[in-house]
């Protein structure tokens, strides 16, 4: 067992408080400085089925999920047919076998038998058994109890103080046993120091969501959609704060066109969809491009086609966002690889749209969305905004041709200039015309906005060694697991190239690839999307894929595992 | 003001010459000038239709987007700039049909804008198609059978649905819409305007003489704010009633209820906060 590097799982139905042991776990575990990680596989249901979460710490800093168990603590007897393809003899089983009955698949080969009913009871009822099952994680890792009974308290500071005090008893009964076990050494890990103080932990939607406040975004407009949901929840906590509009439309259909009609009164839109919700949106998609009219799209991917896997991930629909909407105009897709990325290139994104007068996607993804881990605060020196915006006077034309395409944007009631907008094809004036040759101009000046655009290409981010011969290529939620593979392969012969902005595509990437003797393309999709972009827009040749679509990301391992193969 | 404030000069008009259209227009720009809003001030939403051209023959600000959507733009106006008169203008098909569930969703949020409907029950600029509110039996190049949908019915809906202003014109009538529509634009909340209209082109059994003999004025004795009397007038068939229908006051707008002008008035869109500090709090309570 790797020791600086714990892999804990909790795995049950929905409905018996993982996510409770979950929060407490990650959050407690960051404020002991350690590097914290968690991510969450779930079934689209309220109750029942089987979720699990799994949390990494260590004293170094990790961000990427893994196949490895180290603890597993099962809430009920499916947890352990759930996750059997990764338990190993590493792992130790933590669990009650008043529910889980001797009837273990035969992969579980170190099963450690805690009472967490009975524990739980005498406390007070079954309700504390994922307290005292936190109790006993936190007493295994040797978590200082003081603290363990300081954030129970604090997290259940709301409650009736006799839950207070029942949880708190619930957590240190839990707490012995697992120091129990430590001392007995029938579980023994070993963290060295922790050394990640003073920084933050956050998940993607939380990431999106600051990055949207520090880009400006007052006025958000969607429908509820898993896995887009915790952008617009988020928001709606800081609206208040913030002077933000956060409205839940009728149908996505309505959501976007909202979202057009603040940008067009000079506010700082976005929507936050998934697949099915961002296909009726695509409408808006084209008005935008049609009208000028800056909007930022985020679009949280989870698998199609259709209603799909709701509550799982997939980059399945770069092609749908690069093509969605009719007719023919500029946009940028950005597809964030880390937290760090979410903020920044969320913020990024309204300065584009704003700038551009343009859609901007931030294409995520369910995995990147209910992922959390600690990350130094955001730098925010340069997060002034500053609006694109001009004052009218009586002669404004809001579509005036311009040499690089892009007219001045003036809003209604700012000015003595009156503003239309018309998703008819339109003269400078924005009244709908047939003159063709006019189209032909209007055309010319949409898309002469390109030019711009493609002067600020985020360039792909590099990793490896200069003289590579294999270049691996990845976008968006994979960095990191990508990233601790090709480290963990520790070849000088391997590079890493990863994109956060997938279109435009950047100029060098060509360079890139022919200077490699073989390209491996990484994606969490069938047909490789990505893959084909390249060769749509390069000449360059990509000679293998490593594609995956069971709704889940890649862990390292089998990033690991498969190129191995491939390159041996 | 001057009603002539309006005018655009010598434009091309898509309208058929004698289309109900030329009047509505007429009675919008005595009614806004008559309540004193300068083109300045005001913004006209629209979706796709002859009806939704109507931005284009006036001067006013303005936001000629899709078909069946101009409620959602003009609901997100007027939030983040309540300044601003708003008016979403647009067909029978375009906000009855194509964008029916922004109807009942825009009612439900009470925006304090205008909803102007031409409602002449056919369409007409895809030459002559049923429409929601066509009748029963009118039969059409698609609807070979006659029409055998149940009309629907925008008043009733929309007095079931809370909205606080509803009222229904005649497009042949100047002088009366444009005293309804004053009401309509003077109301604080969402107030819908059926404008009963002929097509010339494609409508041959809802003539100009048909909606004559086939309406009439509510009269002065006639309580509006009686929702359950409302609610019986607005299921007439026989003959359709003119006026305003139902009113209700004293009920939060959206912009009010979104509680973002509690204590600042600014309109969002010219407010210039610097979020940094609030920014810096947020991302110190992650830690």
């Amino acid at each position: 067992m790797k020791k600086d590097d714990v892999a804990i799982v909790l795995c049950g139905e929905a409905g018996q408080g993982i996510q409770t042991v979950e929060h407490i776990l990650v959050r407690l575990l960051r404020q002991t400085g350690f590097h914290v990680f968690a991510t969450k596989e779930y079934m689209s249901r309220i109750r029942g089925g089987s979720n699990s979460t799994e949390i990494r710490l260590s004293s170094e800093r990790i961000a990427a999920p893994v196949d490895r168990i180290d603890i597993l603590c099962p809430f009920h007897q499916a947890a352990l047919f759930h996750l059997r393809d990764r338990i190993s003899k590493g792992t130790t089983v933590i669990g009650d076998r008043t529910n889980i009955c001797l009837d273990c698949p035969e992969e579980v080969t170190d099963f450690i038998d805690v009472p967490f009913a009975e524990i739980a009871e005498a406390v007070g009822g079954k309700i504390f058994i994922n307290i005292v099952a936190a109790g006993v994680i936190l007493g295994i890792l040797d978590i200082d109890m003081g603290m363990v009974s300081d954030f129970i308290s604090r997290f259940f500071a709301k409650k009736d103080k006799e839950i207070v005090r029942k949880n708190v008893e619930a957590a240190k009964r839990g707490y012995q046993r697992g120091k129990k076990l430590l001392d007995s050494g029938k579980a023994r890990f070993a963290l060295k120091n922790p050394m990640a103080r003073n920084e933050i932990l956050l998940n993607g939607a939380e990431a999106v969501g600051l990055g949207a406040l520090s880009g400006g975004c007052d006025f958000l407009s969607s429908y509820p959609m898993s896995p887009s949901t915790g952008v617009m929840v988020f928001l709606s906590q800081h609206m208040e704060d913030f002077g933000v509009i956060v409205e839940q439309a009728e149908d996505e259909i309505s959501a976007i066109n909202m979202a057009l009609g603040a940008s067009y009164a000079g506010a700082r839109a976005m929507v936050t969809t998934s697949g099915g919700g961002f296909a009726l949106m695509t409408e808006g998609v084209s008005l935008s491009g049609m009208i000028e009219t800056p909007v930022v799209i985020h679009l949280a991917q989870r698998p199609g086609p259709a209603t799909g896997l709701p509550t799982r991930t997939e980059q399945a629909d770069l092609e749908l966002a690069l093509y969605a909407g009719h007719g023919e105009f500029p946009r940028a897709i950005f597809a964030p690889g880390s937290l760090e990325d979410a903020f920044i290139l969320t913020r990024k994104a309204f300065y584009l749209a704003d700038k551009y007068q343009i859609p901007v996607f931030v294409l995520t993804d369910q995995y990147l969305m209910d992922t959390f881990y600690n990350v130094p605060p955001f730098n925010l020196e340069d997060i002034h905004v500053e609006k694109q915006i001009v004052r009218t006077d009586k002669n404004y034309k809001r579509y005036v041709i311009t040499e690089d395409g892009v007219s001045p944007r003036g809003i209604p009631g700012f000015g003595d200039g009156l503003v239309g907008v018309d998703s008819d094809e339109h003269d400078e004036e924005s009244h709908i015309t047939e003159d063709l040759h006019l189209r032909t101009q209007m055309v010319d000046k949409r898309l002469r906005k390109m030019n711009l655009l493609n002067s600020e290409i985020v360039p792909p981010g590099f990793i490896g060694n200069e003289d590579y011969e294999i270049l691996l290529i990845g976008w968006g939620s994979t960095y990191h697991a990508i990233k601790e593979a090709v480290r963990r392969l520790d070849r000088n012969d391997l590079a890493f190239l990863h994109f956060k902005q997938v279109h435009p595509l950047h100029p060098q990437t060509i360079n890139f690839i022919e200077k490699a003797k073989r390209t491996i393309i990484i994606e969490n999709n069938a047909t490789s999307q990505f893959g084909k972009m390249i060769k749509l827009h390069t000449a360059g040749v990509i000679e293998g894929c490593l594609l995956k679509y069971n709704g889940l990301p890649f862990s390292v391992e089998e990033i690991v595992k498969s190129l191995k193969k491939k390159l041996s | 003001m001057d009603p002539e404030i309006y005018d655009m000069g010598d434009i091309d008009i898509a309208w058929c010459p004698g289309c109900g259209n030329f009047s509505i227009l007429s009675s919008l720009k005595l009614a806004l000038a008559e309540l004193e809003i300068p083109p300045e001030n005001l913004v006209v939403v629209s979706g796709i239709g002859q009806a939704a051209k109507i931005p284009h023959y006036f001067k006013t600000h303005f936001f000629n987007g899709l078909h069946g959507r101009a409620l959602p733009p003009a609901t997100a106006i007027k939030v983040v700039n309540p300044e601003l008169t708003v008016i979403a203008e647009s067909g029978d098909g375009d906000m009855y049909g194509e964008g029916g569930n922004h109807f009942l969703h825009a009612i439900r949020r009470n925006p304090d804008i205008t909803n102007i409907v031409h409602n002449n029950m056919v369409y007409g600029l895809t030459k002559g198609q049923a429409s929601p509110t066509s009748q029963l039996g009118f039969r059409t190049p698609v609807q070979v059978r006659g029409v055998f949908l149940e009309p629907f019915n925008p008043l009733t809906l929309a007095i079931a649905l809370g909205a606080t202003f509803v009222a229904r014109a005649f497009a042949g009538d100047v002088e009366r819409t444009k005293d309804i529509l004053k009401m309509a634009i003077s109301h604080k909340g969402y107030a819908l305007v059926d404008i009963l209209q002929p097509c010339v082109s494609f409508n041959k059994v809802n003539t100009f003489k048909w909606f004559k003999d086939n309406t009439y004025y509510l009269e002065n004795s006639y309580n509006p704010e009686d929702r359950n009397e409302a609610l019986q007038i607005s299921l007439q068939q026989d003959r359709l009633p003119l006026g305003v229908i139902f009113k209700l006051m004293k009920k939060k707008t959206f912009e009010e209820n979104s509680g973002l002008y509690d204590k600042d008035k600014t309109p969002l869109v010219l407010r210039t906060a610097d979020r940094k500090n609030v920014l810096a709090k947020l991302i110190r309570s992650k830690s």
